[in-house]
């Protein structure tokens, strides 16, 4: 341990922590040892891992999902069910929202308030395109005897692609409640935050879109 | 002060209850070695086997837990505040020599203990047959809502609720369960193995001497669980040859009929044989196709 | 469907006498408690103080409350399995079987998810943020959502006792038998949306903790200047966040199939009970290193603050409990190796559990090593410390015995096994959150607790665990499996008798625990902690008044080593006065209080009661309702209270002159 007498900086608040913003270069680098971090690094660090936690319970999904895969109960399979068209289409409308999506970061940086609602409604729009195409394929599904019900595999294809859907849904909503937040509140720093979240959520939600993509529908329809 | 008490009585009841622990476990273990039906008393080479294992790794573990507890209270009591002749060293913080000990002691142990594992996890394998110059007597075993049915196959007779083996042979023995999952064990012959529905596993046990060994199911199976106990009786032979015999002739016939019987939930099922069983039967019950009444999920409902 | 669902008057359980009068007790205590509030005018305070604060030290107190509560519960519970196991030798006991499955399922659901994690988590909440320096967590509204959420998932288990059931599986569902088929009941549902519910409490709590710890603390704080206590934080909500979404994910599945039909883990149409085992234990073993990781830390804290000395081989603990988090994750397949998986499989988890031990053992070591050439005081929280470091390493030793897969055939599920995990929760995570609850009452309340009965209920609980849990191993080992209703077996009789005189004297463990708390509070002015450093503490917590004030710290402190309080304190007495000058005191911002969390949790009971009930307008009803809380929490214009420049510095002047004139007395140790 270092003697007392050696460098002890008594406690002034060099960065004025707690109330005016720092000024000056901060004297301890690296390690994290700058006193607490801002606040839009902290909000975006905490999403980042709400988000990680979010892409482990699709893997707990994906890993039901390959256990289960071959179980079909002598009842349809993949080949049998999934249409590539579709399912392109599907990605097309998500790429494309991530697209507008990220139209609107931009949109808000420049603070325009008319083509940040724009974006986002675009953004919104491709979104509900894309859950109105899988809950119409999921009914036509179950219209023909292949529902959730049916097989251990057709209940974790239900379960993955839907939570999936779900969280698309959420972000919907979501979406219409930071648009008319934008309305009633402009550009505020904490709408700002919640803005760059709702952006992590809706583009993390199109990767794992694209490993669903990829691991369901095009693996599905490759093997036997 | 209230510091100088806690010196002369916190060492003395730590000891004396450290020591009546001891004198507890080891009383018991003396008492446990002689009589009882348990894991200690192995009637088979299975349950030899892992007895040695038992005893050989608490051996080991104590070697090192002994002396670290005893260091523990030392060190505490030398140390303790009131204690004019402790040399202290409020520096001593970091030793690199220490730091191999601490790090080295658990790691040569486990080491040790890993090997064990290894080669007795492979040794004692369920699945792994027993050596024999005798071939070994099969018996399927299907955990039922609350009883234990256990079919001879080659024999063509079934038993419930008891397990009737000849000592000095092999028992290969297939488990399936009619509906939840259940263990079966009968800790004097040896591991426990689950029975899972729709699925079949394989455990390879022997009995070497005579005797009625207590058997249960190890997992809470709903509220008959309690009431599964069952006996396994290890005779002569000459005996099992005999009890086949008077198995055959008289007692109901196990098929499907019988089986959705079975089925009927019951606690506490007084023992009783079946003369002859369909052909095929464990590979339906396996197969969820052993009874015709049956829907979707191969159970009536609770 | 009829406007109540599934729900009738046959819920209530007019014919049974337990459940009946248990739950008119506890309904009448409740109602008595909050009508002596409410007349009292206390109810304006809790409200604006307790229940809307986001200020972690409060939401911490009140984790440690639940927890608390929730221990007594669990302990009757308990006290029930013991009773019915002493008498039912060839006899049928006061409990059929329908009841003892649920007390023992509630027993253990109750004290994983409503005892130990919210204590664990109470300590966390209330010192980490003091230690790292800073003013509070990272998201205070969050922070008082995770504990209400908590509540709300302890209240539904709570309510199962009087409408409808609970779950008769054990305290992990195990399908087949919690599928619909055969346990058609609502006490798995109970189960499955209370665990969700504050699952999903938890998860925020994580995400929390590692945004606190790794982005905000006091500048000059390097990790490698962290107090151990907070690298067992970091190591444990490291793991909250990558366990918890599994556990949610595998109970979704469940309910799924419970709910819809789906075919997850049925015995037909393709499903595959095994995944569960996978899934769950895949949680299930992370989640007791999460709750085992911060008692080590606690151990950490007080064995070097009780050997006067800094602890032994910081780099080495701080390794050790990071391997420890990451090794949890490979370990899973040691509590089913009689699933079958094959020798190779078996062989290999099994070893992976034995390396865990490794940095274990190192640990113990290295706190044996701050002991030696320490001064040792005899503190109650010394005593939790020692009296863990004794019976823990029996629980690991033993613990590595199962480990052996031929040795686990022959002890799975047995009372061997049960005592095994008594032991190593009981003296491992509960000893240690009574030491940091004896540690750090001071600090939040300003008053020590009673020694004397502190002593007492440390030496009771001591010897009743032992006399309760060590006819455990012998039993285990004459064969004895767990969860028996009744049994016929005349060795273990005289065993179980024991046993049940052991968990008495753990009741009067309690009680005196109780007592303490009473005679505390009734004595507390003779016991004030003026400096707000009563035990000679060396790390930040001990810095500040107690309990402190709601910014913390009027400044942010300056740290540049390992232990910075122990420095200011050594340089305090070299100089003869405080190590920081008076600063100029500037307003502080602090988050605004909020019923958010409150709400939330009222619209997740309301949801929850009314999914197991399938009552599916509720359920919409309650969904609205959090998402309606959501904006009006996330339409507030200010979220922020100025605390004035003129109150910063008053409350900050009281401490600094107690600590200055305990400098000259030379009573700050």
């Amino acid at each position: 341990m270092s003697a007392p007498s050696s460098a002890l900086r008594t406690g002034q608040d060099p960065y004025h922590l707690g109330h005016a913003p720092a000024t000056g270069v901060p004297e301890y680098t690296g390690h994290g040892a700058g006193g607490p971090a801002p606040k839009r690094v902290v909000v975006g660090y905490g999403f980042w891992l709400f988000i990680l936690t979010d892409v482990i319970l699709f893997a707990s999904f994906f890993a039901a999902y390959a256990v289960l895969v071959h179980a079909r109960a002598g009842g349809p399979g993949p080949r049998d069910l999934f249409d590539l068209r579709t399912t392109e289409i599907e990605t097309a409308c998500l790429l494309l929202s991530s697209f507008t999506c990220g139209l609107a970061s931009i949109a808000v940086a420049r603070r325009s308030l008319l083509w940040t609602e724009v974006a986002l409604a675009v953004t919104g729009l491709l979104g509900a395109t894309f859950i109105g195409i899988e809950i119409h394929e999921f009914a036509r599904l179950v219209a023909v005897g292949a529902g959730p019900d049916r097989s251990a595999f057709l209940s974790a294809f239900f379960t993955l692609v839907g939570c999936h859907g779900v969280h698309v849904t959420a972000g919907l909503l979501w979406l219409g409640t930071m648009m008319a937040q934008f309305r009633a509140k402009g550009f505020a720093q904490n709408i700002r935050h919640r803005y760059l979240c709702y952006s992590l959520f809706w583009h993390a939600l199109d990767i794992i879109w694209i490993g669903i993509f990829s691991g369901v529908y095009i693996i599905g329809v490759l093997m036997q | 002060m209230a510091d100088a008490r806690a010196a002369f009585y916190f060492p003395l009841m730590r000891i004396t209850g450290q020591f009546a622990r001891m004198l507890l476990v080891s009383g018991a273990l003396a008492a446990l070695a002689g009589c009882g039906h348990g894991q200690l008393q192995p009637a088979g080479p299975v349950s030899e086997a892992e007895r040695t294992l038992l005893l050989d790794s608490t051996v080991i573990m104590l070697a090192i837990i002994v002396p670290v507890s005893i260091a523990t209270l030392v060190v505490a009591w030398w140390y303790r505040s009131s204690n004019p002749r402790a040399r202290r060293r409020p520096d001593f913080v970091y030793s690199g020599r220490v730091e191999l000990v601490i790090w080295s002691i658990p790691v040569l142990v486990i080491i040790f203990l890993a090997g064990i594992a290894w080669i007795s996890a492979h040794d004692l394998d369920p699945a792994r047959p027993l050596p024999s110059k005798t071939a070994a007597v099969n018996v399927q075993v299907v955990s039922l809502d609350w009883k234990w049915l256990f079919i001879y196959p080659n024999l063509g007779i079934a038993s419930v609720n008891r397990l009737v083996v000849p000592t000095g042979v092999p028992l290969h023995l297939e488990l399936t369960s009619a509906t939840v999952w259940n263990v079966f064990w009968v800790p004097q012959l040896g591991s426990m193995l689950y029975t899972m529905n729709g699925m079949r596993t394989t455990l390879y046990l022997e009995a070497s001497r005579p005797g009625v060994y207590y058997g249960e199911s190890a997992m809470i199976s709903g509220d008959g669980f309690s009431g599964m106990h069952f006996d396994t009786d290890a005779v002569s032979p000459e005996q099992f040859a005999s009890w086949v015999d008077s198995t055959r002739s008289a007692g109901p016939v196990l098929d499907a009929r019988s089986y959705a019987g079975l089925l009927e939930p019951s606690e506490s099922v007084k023992p009783y044989t079946y003369r002859s069983v369909q052909q095929d039967f464990f590979r339906r019950v396996v197969l969820q196709n052993a009874s015709p009444n049956l829907g979707a999920d191969a159970a009536p409902m609770r | 469907m009829t406007l109540l669902g599934k729900l009738s008057w046959q819920a209530l359980p007019l014919t049974e006498p337990i459940p009946l009068y248990s739950g008119a007790a506890v309904g009448l205590i409740l109602v008595a408690i909050i009508a002596w509030v409410a007349i009292r005018g206390y109810l304006p305070y809790i409200w604006r103080e307790w229940i809307t604060s986001v200020d972690h030290k409060r939401i911490g107190v009140m984790y440690c409350i639940l927890a608390w509560v929730m221990l007594l519960r669990g302990f009757i519970d308990a006290m029930m399995m013991r009773a019915q196991q002493a008498v039912a030798y060839r006899a049928p006991g006061f409990l059929p079987p329908s009841h003892f499955d649920q007390v023992f399922s509630a027993h253990g659901t109750i004290m994983i998810f409503f005892v130990a994690m919210p204590f664990v988590i109470g300590l966390m909440n209330i010192i980490v943020p003091l230690q790292l320096g800073v003013r509070d967590v990272a998201f205070p509204t969050l922070n008082s959502v995770s504990f209400w959420l908590t509540c709300a998932g302890a209240l539904l288990v709570n309510i199962s006792l009087v409408v409808g059931e609970f779950a008769r599986t054990g305290w992990l569902p195990y399908p087949p038998l919690s599928e619909l088929a055969y346990s058609p009941g609502v006490g798995i549902d109970y189960y499955c949306w209370a665990i969700q519910i504050s699952g999903i409490g938890t998860l925020m709590t994580g995400i929390n903790f590692v945004t606190t710890i790794l982005k905000m603390r006091a500048p000059g704080m390097q990790y490698t200047r962290m107090p151990v206590f907070c690298w067992t934080a970091l190591a444990s909500n490291l793991l909250i966040l990558a366990a918890f979404p599994v556990l949610t994910g595998t109970l979704a599945m469940l309910l799924l199939d419970r709910y819809l039909g789906f075919h997850f883990f049925t015995n037909t149409a393709g499903g595959n009970s095994m995944i569960f085992m996978n899934l769950i234990w895949a949680w299930g073993h992370p989640e007791v290193y999460i709750l085992v990781l911060p008692a080590f830390g606690i151990y950490s804290e007080v064995v070097s603050t009780f050997s006067s000395k800094p602890l032994f081989g910081y780099r080495s603990m701080v390794y050790a409990t990071m391997a420890i988090c990451l090794i949890s994750f490979t370990v899973w397949l040691h509590h089913f190796f009689t699933m079958g998986a094959g020798a190779d499989v078996n062989a290999f988890f099994g070893i992976m559990s034995m390396i865990i031990a490794i940095p274990t053992g190192v640990k113990i070591f290295n706190w044996l090593f701050t002991m030696f050439g320490g001064t040792v005081r005899f503190k109650t929280p010394m005593l939790w410390s020692i009296g863990f470091m004794l019976s823990f390493m029996v629980g690991g030793m033993t613990g590595v015995m199962l480990a052996i897969p031929p040795a686990d055939f022959q002890l799975h599920n047995s009372v061997f096994l049960v005592a095994h995990f008594h032991n190593v929760i009981i003296a491992g995570v509960l000893f240690g959150i009574f030491a940091g609850y004896t540690y750090w009452f001071p600090k939040a309340f300003g008053f020590v607790l009673d020694e004397t009965l502190g002593k007492w209920a440390f030496w009771l609980w001591n010897i009743g665990f032992w006399v309760a849990w060590g006819p455990g191993y012998i039993t285990g080992l004459e064969g004895m499996t767990r969860r028996l209703q009744h049994y016929d077996v005349a060795e273990w009789h005289p065993w179980m008798v024991v046993a049940a005189v052991g968990v008495l004297i753990i009741l009067c463990a309690v009680i005196v625990q109780i007592a303490q708390l009473v005679v505390s509070i009734r004595t507390r002015e003779r016991r004030r902690d003026v400096t707000g450093d009563p035990w000679g503490g060396r790390n930040l917590e001990w810095a500040t008044a107690s309990p402190p004030p709601p910014f913390n710290f009027a400044v942010l402190p300056n740290v540049h080593d390992q232990e910075p309080y122990w420095d200011m304190k050594i340089y305090a007495r070299e100089t003869g006065h405080l190590a920081t000058p008076e600063p100029d005191y500037q307003p502080i911002a602090v988050p605004r209080n909020t019923p958010t969390g409150f709400v939330t949790a009222f619209f997740a009971v309301l949801t929850g009661f009314s999914l197991i009930w399938h009552i599916w307008w509720l359920v919409m009803v309650g969904l609205v309702g959090a998402y309606v809380t959501f904006v009006v929490f996330a339409w507030r214009d200010h979220d922020e209270v100025m605390i004035p420049a003129e109150e910063v510095a008053r409350l900050d002047r009281a401490n600094r002159a107690a600590r200055t004139a305990a400098l000259q007395q030379g009573a700050l140790a």
